[in-house]
């Protein structure tokens, strides 16, 4: 694999890489979406019906991709390797889809827990639900890592995360809760379809602009 | 001479073409020849300036050492050079593409997770370096750090850790080396190669070097920039 | 013979006239609602000032585009202040629309108006922008990074629409229904001046405001020249 696939291959690979050995994200991520599935038993009200728990459902995966956005970059900021990384001849456009890709890896692998975990303790999930909540994560991770590399230029960037995120977010929420709890989940599909498509060609084009003076 | 430059109004108006044509050959000639271009270069942090009229230029193969006090404005000098900051006003030309440049920050830019083997493969990726395998091992062995090659970089000691970032920034053969007060995080061995390095009568790099010592760079300087204190 | 570009204080007085046509229009002019009462002559004003919200944002998008494209510093304080102009008049879309509910409805909030609902995510994503900006040490790094997210906010306002017109089948049901007003001729009249009015007034507030930060910028330059 040869040019800018194989940079973003690379990239993504040193990803995955560090956090296997390193393991401080993934398994803070599954812990925590399980524990807050846990709290929103006890915060749902005895009658609350299952289209309640829907919606925490995605609250829970919405934070628990917070917690991992913030740690994105983390191995960057450290030794300045976000420079050596631009300093590169590669696209730098490749760096932000590296990142995404493995961002994505990891908030896909929390689900594989979070998910059957739901099921399990809440509500059935259908085709339609699973389909909403992967759309969803690619919205979720594509418009997170160019968020969290905003944030990362900042002061005070662990608070100003989620303030830049959660707005972008709610789309992707009302598009998700909407593909779990209607019958047929097909518009609100497309409708994440259509985010995602928007949100990451604008994330994909703007990195280089984030990231370079 | 740069080029754009406006025709002088005063000369004859038959004067005039061949004027500019020779003005234009002459900043042809020198972009030629000349690696590194800066003129009235000023870099600005909101109301902090930085620099404050900065110009010099690098021909091909030279050595150029910048001195100056404590926040001079060495370091965004040279991230200047690279491109990893932009001018506020003046002129930055680096006739070479971020392929053919070389960068020693203060930072090591490595992964400290990932062995020295491993962030020299990724690098190597990055620049497209031909033979990757072949000449990550032997930069690692000409910088005596072949041992430890599967060893985690945060491991390292300072030394190491800065051997390595010169590994970095010659593994892909630059034609310009940038390197940031390289000597101070060195051990004596890693000085003693870069001084080596630097001296090599084949060595095919214009360098640009800012130190605290320039006294070590003597024999090998053609060029000196000294930034004056704010 | 060449037309003078109107000073900053025509336009202001201007502005100050039409807003005083428009109020003339809008009470003694413009038709008393069957349904609402006067309460509906918010709508004069509501709209208006949300539609100078969205020009606001699109103007600090617009510049941010430029800014990104030509790297002209000018830029960056423009698309500034575009985009706090847009959340100024953001905010008062959202305290018209409470007015205009709590008289209406005897509520100050309610989600079924797909628009209140809409600027209140856009009013959480712009305030993001200034937390964001003032976080970043002043230099091209801010500028770029306020410019991309400035754009992130234009495309954020359709996509967000869609969204909340999607979730308005399973959030609340629509309790309240707001009618688009069939407007009268004169009732598009008074609309419109007031739209010119409210229009105008946000302009005068950015060009006073952009010349109030160039001045800032300037002064603050000198000062720093003359330290050194």
């Amino acid at each position: 694999m040869n040019g800018y696939l194989g940079d973003v291959a690379a990239l993504a690979r040193k990803d995955l890489k560090l956090e296997l050995r390193a393991r401080d994200t993934l398994p803070a991520m599954v812990l925590f979406v399980l524990a807050t599935l846990v709290v929103f038993h006890f915060a749902l009200p005895a009658d609350a019906g299952d289209d309640a728990s829907y919606g925490l459902l995605w609250i829970a995966l919405v934070f628990t991709a917070l917690l991992g956005l913030a740690r994105a970059w983390a191995p960057e900021r450290e030794a300045g390797a976000l420079d050596g990384l631009v300093l590169a001849p590669s696209d730098r456009s490749a760096i932000w889809l590296g990142k995404t890709l493995a961002t994505l890896a990891f908030l896909a692998a929390a689900e594989l827990v979070a998910l059957p975990a739901f099921a399990l303790l809440f509500a059935p999930l259908d085709l339609g639900a699973v389909a909403g909540v992967a759309l969803a994560s690619l919205g979720i991770c594509a418009v997170g890592s160019l968020v969290a590399a905003m944030a990362a230029a900042a002061r005070g960037r662990e608070v100003l995360l989620p303030l830049l995120f959660l707005p972008l977010a709610i789309p992707l929420v009302v598009g998700g809760v909407g593909a779990s709890i209607a019958d047929d989940p097909s518009r609100y599909l497309a409708f994440l379809g259509l985010y995602d498509a928007v949100f990451a060609i604008l994330s994909w084009a703007a990195f280089e602009y984030v990231v370079t003076e | 001479m740069p080029l754009g430059v406006v025709v002088d109004a005063a000369a004859s108006p038959g004067a005039a073409p061949m004027q500019e044509l020779r003005r234009v050959t002459d900043s042809l000639v020198t972009t030629a020849t000349h690696v590194i271009r800066v003129e009235s270069l000023e870099k600005r942090y909101g109301e902090r300036t930085v620099l404050r009229n900065v110009g010099f230029a690098v021909r091909r193969g030279e050595t150029h050492v910048v001195t100056g006090p404590n926040g001079s404005g060495k370091t965004t000098l040279l991230r200047l050079l690279v491109g990893l900051a932009a001018p506020s006003r003046g002129i930055v030309e680096v006739s070479l593409d971020r392929a053919r440049v070389g960068y020693v920050g203060h930072e090591s830019l490595l992964y400290a997770e990932l062995t020295a083997l491993e962030n020299l493969d990724l690098y190597g990726r990055l620049y497209r370096v031909p033979e990757r395998r072949e000449r990550v091992g032997m930069l690692l062995e000409r910088f005596g750090l072949w041992e430890a090659r599967a060893q985690r970089v945060g491991s390292f000691s300072r030394g190491m850790s800065q051997r390595l970032a010169l590994c970095r920034a010659l593994l892909h053969e630059p034609e310009l080396l940038v390197l940031d007060e390289p000597y101070s995080a060195l051990d004596a061995d890693g000085a003693a190669l870069l001084d080596h390095e630097l001296a090599a009568p084949d060595r095919a790099s214009t360098v640009v070097v800012a130190t605290h010592e320039p006294e070590r760079l003597d024999p090998v300087a053609t060029g000196r920039l000294v930034l004056g204190a704010r | 013979m060449s037309i003078p570009k109107p000073t900053l204080t025509a336009l202001a007085a201007l502005a100050v006239g039409l807003g005083g046509l428009s109020v003339a229009m809008i009470f003694f002019v413009a038709p008393v609602d069957s349904d609402q009462g006067l309460t509906q002559k918010i709508f004069y004003v509501h709209v208006p000032i949300a539609l100078t919200a969205y020009a606001g944002f699109g103007l600090g998008a617009w510049k941010a585009l430029r800014l990104l494209m030509t790297r002209e510093e000018r830029y960056d304080l423009e698309s500034y202040t575009g985009v706090h102009q847009g959340t100024i008049f953001g905010v008062l879309t959202l305290v018209t629309g409470a007015i205009w509910a709590k008289a209406s409805w005897g509520v100050w909030w309610t989600w079924s108006s797909d628009q209140l609902v809409l600027f209140l995510v856009l009013f959480l994503f712009y305030c993001a922008y200034f937390m964001l900006r003032f976080s970043i040490e002043p230099g091209p790094r801010r500028e770029r990074i306020s410019a991309v997210y400035a754009l992130f906010g234009v495309a954020l306002i359709p996509v967000s629409f869609f969204a909340i017109r999607l979730a308005n089948d399973f959030i609340h049901p629509t309790v309240f229904t707001r009618e688009g007003p069939q407007m009268t001729g004169v009732m598009f009249a008074a609309f419109c001046v007031s739209w010119v009015a409210i229009s105008l007034v946000a302009y005068v507030m950015y060009r006073a405001e952009l010349a109030g930060k160039r001045t800032d910028a300037n002064l603050r330059e000198l000062r720093e020249a003359l330290a050194s």
